[in-house]
C-alpha cells in the first residue's frame, strides 16, 4: 500500500510539469502585451517601453521560465499585473465561494442521482427506466448557463421565490448561504446528476448480477436491503470515478455559473484574468486547478482501496 | 468527454442476456428521431443561405429588439438583425466546430496512440504529456487559447480539439495494447510482417469502431464548449452568428427578450441530445466488443 | 514529490485564509451599530487598480476622488475653485503660488504639506500628458514654506490652473511624499490620501468590491458641493462598491432592494426600472460622453487624406448612436470635438457628420484617391457593451461607402494592446478601433488626447504626424483672453477635421438609477458619492 502510495504520488510531478511548462509557454507565446494594458488609455510608446523593462519582458523567455518555476517552488505565484495583489491572496479570497458551490454541486447531485439511478436499475426495462435514462442524456445536452437562465426566470422572476444573483458566506447565517447557492448549485448539477444517475444504474445492474446480491435475495432479505446495503455499496466505486473525472467539466461549469449567477468565485476571477491578460492571475489558477484535479483524483485512486475490497494493491 | 463513464458498466446486461429486446425498445425510436433532427439541421445548415429571410448580419439600428412579427417571425436582436435568420446560418458554426473537432482530434490522436501503443519508448513520454494536457481543464484551456490568440473560427477549433486529443489518445492505445496480446496480431508480428502493415491492417481496424464511438461524443462535446466560448465573450466574433453568440448578445436582454437565449438554446440542446442519443446508439450496434472491454477509457 | 506537498500546504494556506477573510467579515458585519448609513452601489465597472495616477481607468479615477483630494476643484459652470488650496497668479503670468487651506490631514494624521503637494504634482506631471504639456513650459514647483507651493514657467503657458483642477482622466490627487515618492511606472503600495472617505483596505476585493468609510477627520470647504468643488460632505456611514457584471443582475439587485445605486445601467434595460415607484432613473452626468473613431496614419489606406475623408463622410451619427444608445432621449449628433454644451464647443469644420453622412459623396472621393481594395482592419472589443456596436456599425457604413472592412473580434484589453502596436495591419496592426471619452477628457485642446500631432513618438494611437497641429496648439496656451482661446480653439477644430484627426460619432448621456431612500445626488461628470445621504 505504501509502495503504491509512493508511485501514485510520484506519477504526478510529471503531469504537474508538463502543466507548468504548457501553461507559460501558451501565455508567453502568444501575442499580447501586459505593458499596454498597464499604461492605460492615453500611453505614449516611450512609456509602454519603460513598464516593459520594469516587468522583465525584455528578457529572454526561458530566463523567463527559470525565474518563474523558481519562484512556484517556494510557493510563490507571483503577483497580479493589475491589481498588484500577490496570486495566491486572490485565489484565497475567491475560493470559498467555489468550493461552497462545488461541494453543494455534488451533495445534491449525489442526492439526486443516485436514487434516480438505483429505482431505474430496480425497475430496469419499465418506463421509469426510460425516463430517467432519457432526462439524464438531456441533463448534459443543455449548456449549463441556458439551464441557469432557465432557473433565474422561473424561480426568482416569475415567482420571486429567491434572489437572482450573488453569494453570501455560510459563515454568515445558512439561510442567506442555501438561499443564493440553490439556483447555481442545481444548475450545475445537472450534468453531474445525469452521469451519477447513469452511473449507478449501470453499476447497480452489474451488481444485481453477482452471485452474493443473489444469495442475499434467497436468503429472503427484504429488496430495500439488499438494494441499498449489498448493491450500492459496491456501486460507490465508479460513482466516485465519476466525481474525480467529472471534476474538469464541474470547472468549465463553474466559470459559466459564477458568470450567470455573479459569485465572486475562482471561475470569475479566471475569466476576469484571461481578459485582462494578467499572466501571473491566470498561470496560477491553471496550475492551481490541474493540481487540484491531480489530487482529487489521487485521493480517489487510494480511495477505491477501502472502497472496493476487490481491489487490492 | 467524461460522458462515455457510464458506458463502464454495460457488459452486466450482455451477460443476462436481455440486450438485443431492450436496446431496440430504447434506442430504436430515439435514435432515429435523433438522426431526423440532426439531418433537419445539418440540411438547415447547408442551406441556410435559401432558408433565411433576412441577411444575417444586415444591422437596422431602427429595428432593434424588436417582437416577432410577420416580418422578422422571432423578432430581432439589439442591432436590428433577423433572429431567425441568424440562428439558421448559427447551425453552419456548430455543426462546423462539432464536426471539425471531432476529425482533426482522431487525425491526431489516432497516429499517437498507436505509436503509443506500438512502441514502449514513446509510450512513457507521451502519457505523461497527454495526462498534463488532460490535467488542465478543458474550457479554462480554450478560453486562454481563444482570447489570447485572437477570435475565429479556426482558433476556437484549435481550442476546442487541443483537449480532446489525449482521450482519442489513450482510448487508441488501449485497443492497441490489448489488440497486441491477440494471437493474429503476434502471428503477424512472428512472421516479421512490416510495421505499417501490422498497423494498417490487423491494429487500425480494431480502433474504427470505438472511435467512431468517440467520434460523436467529442462532436457533441466541442458544439457544447464552442457555446460556452461564445457565451462567455471568447469565441467567434459577433458578425458571424453562432448560437452560442447569439445567446451571449443576448443575456443582456434576457428579461425583455427570452426568445435571444430561448430558441438558440432550444436548438443547441436538440442538436447535442440528438449526437449524443446517435453516439449510444452507434456504440450499441458497431462495437459489442468494446462493452467487454469496459468501455474506451 | 514535492509538487504534491506544496500544493497541499498551500491549500492549507489559501483555506485559512478565505476562512480568516470571511471571519472578518463577519465580524465587521456585527461591528457596524444599528442604524449606521451603508450604501451600496454597482459602478460601470470593478475596480483592480488603485492608483489613480498610473491608469486612466475611470473607475480608479472615481477611486481617487473617495480617497483622495485635489488642490483645485471644477465646478458646474466648468470654473477652476480653490479645494485645497487658493492660487495666486504673478502680474507677469510666469509664477502661480497655491497656498493650502488649514486643518488637513492625511487618513494616517499627518498633517498635509506642501512638500507633500509638489511631490504629488511631479508624479502627476509625469504621467498625464497635459502634465507633460505643462513640465515643458515650468521652471520649477517648489515648496516655499509648510503651505505653500510655488511653480514658476519659464515661458508663458495660461493653462496652468485648468489643468491642475480637471476632473478627469486624471485628475492632480494630493498623496503623501512617501507615496508620491513611487516612481510613476510603478504603482502606489498603500492608500492614503487626505479626501473624505477612507479607503478598507481589510475588505477589497480586486474586480469584486470595495468599501470606503467615512473620514470623520475630513473638514470640507463651507462652499455648497458643486461637481468636485465646493464643501465634499459626507452623509453615509460606508459606501461599497460591488461589481456584477452582468447588467440585468445589477438591475434586479436594485429593484429588490439588495443595492442602493446604478452608475450606468444599460439603456435597453430601463424599462425593468421605471415600473418600480421607489426607484429614480435619471442623468447625473449631464455632459456625458464623446464616442469616437480612429484611424491609423501609418499605412494605406489611411495614409491617404482623402480615404481618411472618404471614411468621415461615410460615418452617420445617428447609426452609431442608435446602436449603442438607442433611446434617442440620451444621445445627441454633435459635431463638436471639445463635445458640444462645453465652453470651447463649436461645429467649425463637421460638414456631413451634421447632415447624416454622404455615403455617395465617400464612394466618389474613394474613386478619386484610387482606393486598389485594401482591406481596413477594424478592431472590435466583444466584451465591453459601451464600445461593442460602433465597429459593427461603422463597417457596415465603410462598406456601403465601398471599402473593404476586415472586422475582427477581440476583447477589450487586446485592443488595448493591440492598438499600441505601430505595425503593419497585417502583422499585428490596425487601421480603426474606437472609444468613448467622458466630455472633461476631450473639452480643450490641451487635454484632448486625440489633438496630437507628436508622430510616432509622441502623438496617440493612430499617430498623426502633424507639426500645423503642434503649433496651433502651442498658440493656444500663450494667448490670454478666453475669445481668443475660442478662435483659436476652432481654427484646431478645423484643421483636425481638414486632416481628419479622429471621427467624433457623438455624444451621449448616461442614466444613472437609485433607490428614493437616496437624496442629495448631484450632477456632475464624475460620480461621487459625498452630499449623497440615505433614509431608512
Amino acid at each position: 500500500m505504501t509502495g503504491y502510495l509512493i508511485r501514485r504520488v510520484l506519477a504526478a510531478v510529471p503531469v504537474m510539469v508538463v502543466v507548468a511548462l504548457f501553461v507559460f509557454l501558451l501565455l508567453r507565446l502568444t501575442p499580447g502585451d501586459p505593458a499596454a494594458i498597464i499604461a492605460g488609455d492615453m500611453a505614449t510608446p516611450e512609456q509602454l517601453e519603460r513598464i516593459r523593462g520594469q516587468l522583465g519582458l525584455n528578457e529572454p523567455i526561458y530566463v523567463q521560465f527559470v525565474t518563474w518555476s523558481m519562484q512556484l517552488l517556494t510557493g510563490d505565484f507571483g503577483t497580479s499585473l493589475i491589481s498588484q495583489t500577490p496570486v495566491t491572496t486572490l485565489i484565497g479570497q475567491r475560493l470559498e465561494p467555489t468550493v461552497s458551490l462545488a461541494l453543494m454541486t455534488i451533495l445534491l447531485s449525489v442526492l439526486i442521482a443516485v436514487p434516480m439511478g438505483v429505482v431505474a436499475a430496480w425497475r430496469h426495462g419499465t418506463w421509469i427506466d426510460n425516463i430517467v435514462m432519457s432526462a439524464s442524456v438531456l441533463g448534459f445536452s443543455i449548456p449549463v448557463f441556458v439551464i441557469g437562465y432557465i432557473f433565474i426566470q422561473i424561480f426568482a422572476i416569475e415567482f420571486k421565490l429567491l434572489p437572482v444573483q450573488g453569494f453570501r458566506s455560510i459563515f454568515n447565517g445558512f439561510g442567506g448561504f442555501l438561499e443564493r447557492a440553490i439556483l447555481p448549485s442545481l444548475s450545475l448539477a445537472s450534468i453531474y446528476i445525469a452521469l451519477i444517475a447513469r452511473m449507478t444504474r449501470a453499476s447497480m445492474l452489474d451488481v444485481l448480477g453477482e452471485d452474493y446480491v443473489r444469495t442475499a435475495r434467497a436468503k429472503g432479505l427484504g429488496e430495500n436491503i439488499v438494494l441499498f446495503r449489498h448493491a450500492l455499496r459496491n456501486a460507490a466505486v465508479p460513482i466516485m470515478t465519476v466525481i474525480g473525472t467529472g471534476f474538469a467539466l464541474m470547472i468549465s461549469g463553474v466559470v459559466v455559473t459564477e458568470s450567470v449567477f455573479n459569485i465572486p468565485g475562482l471561475g470569475r476571477l479566471t475569466v476576469d484574468a484571461i481578459l485582462a491578460r494578467d499572466y501571473p492571475v491566470i498561470q496560477g489558477l491553471i496550475l492551481f486547478t490541474s493540481g487540484l484535479y491531480v489530487l482529487i483524483n489521487l485521493l480517489i485512486d487510494l480511495s477505491y482501496a477501502f472502497l472496493d475490497p476487490r481491489i487490492r494493491y | 468527454m467524461a460522458i462515455n463513464l457510464d458506458k463502464h458498466a454495460e457488459p452486466a446486461l450482455e451477460r443476462r442476456g436481455r440486450r438485443p429486446a431492450l436496446r431496440i425498445g430504447r434506442f430504436g425510436p430515439a435514435a432515429i428521431l435523433a438522426g431526423l433532427c440532426l439531418l433537419a439541421i445539418t440540411l438547415v445548415a447547408v442551406l441556410a443561405a435559401w432558408l433565411a429571410p433576412h441577411d444575417p448580419i444586415q444591422m437596422n439600428p431602427s429595428n432593434r429588439l424588436k417582437p416577432a412579427s410577420d416580418a422578422f417571425l422571432l423578432g430581432t436582436d439589439a442591432y436590428g438583425r433577423d433572429l431567425l435568420s441568424r440562428i439558421l446560418y448559427g447551425a453552419r458554426i456548430s455543426l462546423t466546430v462539432g464536426i471539425g473537432a471531432a476529425v482533426v482530434s482522431v487525425a491526431i490522436g489516432l497516429p499517437l496512440g498507436l505509436a503509443s501503443g506500438f512502441f514502449r519508448v514513446l509510450d512513457g513520454i507521451l502519457m505523461r504529456v497527454m495526462d498534463g494536457l488532460m490535467a488542465i481543464p478543458s474550457v479554462l484551456l480554450a478560453i486562454a487559447v481563444v482570447s489570447l490568440t485572437g477570435a475565429s473560427l479556426w482558433t476556437v477549433l484549435v481550442a476546442i480539439t487541443i483537449p480532446e486529443i489525449p482521450r482519442v489518445v489513450r482510448l487508441v492505445r488501449a485497443v492497441v495494447l490489448s489488440a497486441r496480446e491477440e494471437p493474429y496480431v503476434e502471428a503477424a508480428i512472428a512472421v516479421g510482417s512490416s510495421l505499417p502493415k501490422i498497423m494498417w491492417r490487423h491494429l487500425m481496424p480494431n480502433t474504427m469502431a470505438p472511435l467512431i464511438v468517440q467520434g460523436t461524443y467529442i462532436c457533441a462535446s466541442a458544439i457544447l464548449t464552442e457555446s460556452i466560448l461564445s457565451f462567455l465573450g471568447a469565441g467567434i466574433g459577433t458578425e458571424t452568428p453562432s448560437w452560442g453568440n447569439i445567446m451571449s448578445e443576448g443575456r443582456a436582454y434576457f428579461q425583455l427578450k427570452p426568445s435571444l437565449i430561448f430558441w438558440p438554446g432550444l436548438l443547441l440542446s436538440v442538436c447535442i441530445l440528438s449526437i449524443n442519443l446517435l453516439g449510444d446508439a452507434a456504440r450499441d450496434m458497431l462495437d459489442p466488443r468494446l462493452k467487454q472491454r469496459g468501455g474506451p477509457r | 514529490m514535492r509538487p504534491e506537498p506544496l500544493q497541499a500546504s498551500f491549500l492549507n494556506r489559501a483555506v485559512r485564509k478565505s476562512l480568516l477573510a470571511s471571519l472578518v467579515a463577519l465580524t465587521a458585519a456585527v461591528a457596524v451599530p444599528a442604524g449606521a448609513q451603508d450604501l451600496k452601489a454597482v459602478m460601470h465597472s470593478g475596480i483592480r487598480v488603485l492608483d489613480p495616477i498610473i491608469t486612466t481607468a475611470h473607475i480608479t479615477r472615481n477611486h481617487g476622488y473617495m480617497i483622495y483630494d485635489t488642490l483645485l476643484g471644477v465646478d458646474e459652470n466648468m470654473k477652476p475653485q480653490p479645494q485645497m488650496a487658493s492660487w495666486t497668479v504673478s502680474d507677469d503670468g510666469l509664477v502661480y503660488s497655491f497656498t493650502l487651506r488649514d486643518g488637513l490631514k492625511w487618513h494616517d494624521g499627518q498633517p498635509v504639506t506642501a512638500e507633500d503637494c509638489v511631490a504629488s504634482l511631479k508624479r502627476w506631471a509625469d504621467r498625464d500628458g497635459g502634465g507633460q504639456m505643462l513640465m515643458r513650459s515650468t521652471r520649477s514647483i517648489e515648496a516655499k514654506d509648510a503651505k505653500t507651493i510655488v511653480l514658476t514657467l519659464s515661458e508663458p503657458f495660461a493653462y496652468v490652473i485648468e489643468l491642475i483642477a480637471k476632473p478627469s482622466a486624471v485628475p492632480a490627487f494630493m498623496m503623501p511624499k512617501r507615496m508620491a515618492g513611487t516612481p510613476s511606472t510603478e504603482a502606489i503600495k498603500e492608500h492614503v490620501g487626505s479626501g473624505p472617505f477612507r479607503f478598507v483596505e481589510s475588505a477589497f476585493q480586486p474586480g469584486v468590491r470595495i468599501v470606503y468609510e467615512k473620514n470623520k477627520d475630513y473638514m470640507p470647504r463651507s462652499e455648497p458641493a458643486s461637481w468636485t468643488a465646493g464643501g465634499k460632505v459626507v452623509k453615509v456611514d460606508t459606501v461599497e462598491w460591488v461589481t456584477m457584471p452582468d447588467a440585468q443582475t445589477a438591475i434586479n439587485a436594485l429593484n429588490s432592494g439588495e443595492i442602493d445605486f446604478i452608475e450606468q445601467p444599460q439603456i435597453d434595460l430601463l424599462p425593468l426600472l421605471t415600473s418600480n415607484d421607489e426607484l429614480e432613473v435619471g442623468v447625473l452626468n449631464t455632459l456625458g460622453y464623446q464616442t469616437m473613431g480612429r484611424v491609423n496614419f501609418l499605412y494605406p489606406p489611411f495614409d491617404n487624406p482623402k480615404i481618411r475623408r472618404a471614411a468621415l463622410m461615410a460615418m452617420k451619427q445617428e447609426d452609431v448612436l442608435g446602436a449603442l444608445v438607442g433611446n434617442p432621449d440620451y444621445y445627441s449628433v454633435c459635431g463638436a470635438m471639445y463635445g458640444c454644451g462645453t465652453p470651447l464647443g463649436t461645429d467649425a469644420g463637421a460638414g456631413t457628420l451634421l447632415t447624416g453622412g454622404d455615403p455617395a459623396g465617400a464612394k466618389a472621393l474613394l474613386k478619386e484617391a484610387g482606393y486598389d481594395g485594401t482591406p481596413v482592419v477594424l478592431m472590435q472589443p466583444t466584451d465591453v457593451t459601451t464600445v461593442s456596436p460602433q465597429p459593427v456599425v461603422a463597417a457596415q457604413l465603410l462598406r456601403n461607402a465601398g471599402f473593404t472592412v476586415d472586422l475582427q473580434p477581440m476583447d477589450w484589453q487586446t485592443l488595448v494592446t493591440r492598438r499600441a502596436s505601430q505595425a503593419k495591419p497585417s502583422e499585428g496592426g490596425w487601421n480603426m478601433f474606437f472609444t468613448n471619452w467622458v466630455i472633461p477628457e476631450v473639452w480643450n485642446p490641451i487635454v484632448n488626447p486625440m489633438l496630437n500631432g507628436g508622430g510616432r513618438k509622441a502623438a496617440w494611437f493612430g499617430w498623426p504626424d502633424d507639426p500645423k497641429l503642434e503649433e496651433l496648439r502651442k498658440a493656444f496656451v500663450t494667448v490670454k483672453t478666453d475669445g481668443e482661446r475660442k478662435a483659436i480653439a476652432a481654427d484646431i477644430q478645423k484643421h483636425a477635421y481638414e486632416t481628419v484627426n479622429y471621427i467624433p460619432l457623438g455624444q451621449y448621456v448616461p442614466p444613472a438609477a437609485w433607490s428614493k431612500s437616496l437624496s442629495g445626488l448631484m450632477k456632475s461628470p464624475i460620480t461621487t458619492f459625498w452630499n449623497i445621504a440615505k433614509a431608512e
